[in-house]
């Protein structure tokens, strides 16, 4: 069973009082923006097997939304972070680092 | 290559089996190819076959990671229907559901293709109306389903509690000339005939990058070295993503485990598939005796081929409540595979931002129903280089153009 920690209450939640919520991060595009620039917001997802940057809801807790860093090969989870962020903060990729110095960081959504 | 046949069994039962051939050939691969094919799954293995019987390519390679049949294919519960609402997808589904019908005679390879029929549960008001809307969808599609009455789903089903505290049974959509098959055997048969056509099938062969130049596709580098082609065919289910990193371009897509479990094996109690997704489980039994039973999606991306373990739990607890007389069955083995995700629940098909570069993904938790509709439909977008009318709506562009097939109804539960 997946268990993150809630950054706002601060609860070992199980994946069972969690909602997953997908890739975080994603550049926003509203109206007047491109048709390309929309859809790559709207769907395009990087889907890396490995280190992901992803949005979860303490749904049967605090009801917050926060982020998580979690590998998708392994399932290990380097930590928890407030989602009021644009970015990943550096302890949260230290921790990634410390596990895997080759990793070339975070692949932040740019439209390819 | 030797014709399976009762002869044939008489012949080598008179000489103790000594003379079977292999069923396929295990080549080294060659430098260049017309066509490479990345995924030796249904998909890959079918769209191979009809680029060599419908247009006369064989110059083809079948690249293949691991062993052939061994991803979702292989893991799948074998659930073949083609009742769905949208006409894109009828048009496909039923295709793919009547090649189903002479595979076994075309390929010279018993699929094990049985009609059994395929009931789809209504136990809310909403997937009633879903469901008599999917019924009328179907009849102007001509794909014949009908709207049954719970007295009916009892009369198919007499081991069903239609009368559930939960949830009862409103009726179903019935769709008769829907099935099963045997998973390994469709991706076995191909094989067999692809490599007859001198196709070479290479395994334990990983494709880790896509070579490319001018905006056009090379070829690809792999654990047994670079491999040159002129088309480049992908076809790699929940390794989508994964590929397409490679050659520089994006997915509206997701990966995620699903998961199935079989019982151990009983006398044969139900000889229809049950589908019931208000409750999110479907069942059917195998010719062995098990009961094959498949459940939900896990709510998170991930790459591991095993799935969340409180899915078994809801998925079973639904099915007991369905069918009371399982509730004692000890469960023998559970098994997952990473299927991919689209939006709108439909697969994607056609061309790709890298020039002769071909993809073929997206069917998600209900793919193994499609292979041969959805091989014969990239085979011809390969080998044209443009797709035709039946994958044409499937296009990568759809999602720009905001032309979805919505099928999340139709494609509610995993199967
Ligand atoms: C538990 C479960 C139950 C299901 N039940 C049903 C059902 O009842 N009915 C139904 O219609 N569908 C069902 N499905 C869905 C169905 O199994 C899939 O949609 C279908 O099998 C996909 O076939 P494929 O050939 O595209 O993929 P796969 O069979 O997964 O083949 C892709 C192949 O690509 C290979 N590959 C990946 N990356 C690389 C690489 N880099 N280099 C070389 N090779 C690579 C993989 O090893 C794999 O063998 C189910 C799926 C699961 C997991
Ligand atoms: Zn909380």
């Amino acid at each position: 069973m997946l268990i993150l920690e809630c950054p706002y209450c601060g609860v070992m939640a199980d994946e069972t009082d969690l909602h997953g919520g997908g890739e975080a991060h994603l550049k926003r595009y509203g109206p007047g923006s491109s048709d390309e620039d929309f859809q790559t917001y709207l769907f395009h997802r990087a889907n890396p097997k490995g280190v992901h940057f992803e949005r979860w809801r303490h749904v049967s807790g605090c009801g917050k939304w926060f982020h998580a860093a979690r590998n998708t090969m392994t399932l290990e989870v380097y930590g928890t972070y407030s989602a009021q962020t644009y970015e990943p903060p550096k302890a949260i990729i230290n921790a990634v680092k410390k596990k895997h110095p080759e990793w070339e960081g975070p692949n932040m959504g740019e439209a390819k | 290559m030797r014709r399976y046949s009762a002869f044939a069994i008489a012949r080598e039962a008179a000489r103790y089996h000594q003379g079977w051939e292999r069923a396929w050939a295990s080549p080294k691969p060659k430098k260049k190819y017309d066509v490479v094919i990345v995924g030796a799954g249904g998909h890959g293995l079918a769209t191979a076959f009809y680029l060599g019987k419908n247009f006369g390519i064989t110059n083809v390679a079948i690249i293949e990671k691991g062993w052939l049949g061994g991803g979702n294919t292989g893991r799948n519960t074998t659930i073949i229907r083609s009742n769905y609402l949208q006409d894109p997808s009828a048009a496909i589904y039923e295709k793919a559901r009547s090649l189903y019908e002479t595979m076994s005679q075309d390929l010279n390879y018993n699929v094990m293709f049985s009609p059994r029929g395929v009931m789809m549960l209504a136990q809310t008001e909403s997937e009633v109306r879903g469901y008599v809307r999917t019924a009328h969808a179907n009849a102007l599609q001509g794909v014949t389903t009908e709207f049954i009455s719970p007295q009916r789903v009892k009369e198919l089903v007499p081991i069903m509690n239609i009368d559930g505290p939960r949830y009862p049974v409103l009726g179903a959509l019935w769709q008769a000339r829907a099935g099963t098959a045997r998973h390994d055997a469709v991706a076995w048969g191909y094989a067999r005939a692809c490599s007859d056509m001198g196709m070479d099938i290479i395994q334990k062969c990983e494709v880790t990058g896509v070579r490319q130049s001018g905006g056009k596709v090379t070829g690809v580098d792999t654990t047994q070295g670079q491999i040159d082609c002129d088309k480049l065919a992908m076809l790699v289910a929940g390794n989508a993503s994964h590929l397409a990193d490679m050659a520089g371009f994006r997915l509206p897509m997701e990966s995620v485990a699903l998961q199935a479990l079989v019982s151990e094996p009983i006398k044969p109690c139900i000889d229809v598939v049950v589908m019931a997704n208000t409750v999110h489980g479907y069942m059917s039994q195998s010719d062995k005796g098990e009961l094959v039973i498949g459940g939900g999606t896990d709510g998170y991306n991930n790459y591991t081929q095993r799935g969340s373990f409180h899915h078994v739990e809801e998925t079973v607890r639904a099915l007991v409540e369905t069918f009371p007389i399982i509730s004692r069955l000890k469960m023998l083995r559970q098994w997952g595979g990473i299927v991919d995700v689209t939006g709108d629940r439909s697969p994607i098909i056609g061309k790709t931002p890298l020039g002769n570069c071909f993809i073929n993904c997206g069917w998600g938790t209900g793919g193994f129903k499609s292979i041969p509709g959805s091989g014969w439909a990239m085979a011809e977008t390969v080998a044209k280089g443009e797709p035709g009318a039946l994958a044409s709506e499937f296009g990568l562009d759809r999602f720009t153009e905001g032309r979805f097939i919505d099928e999340s109804v139709a494609a509610g539960v995993a199967h």
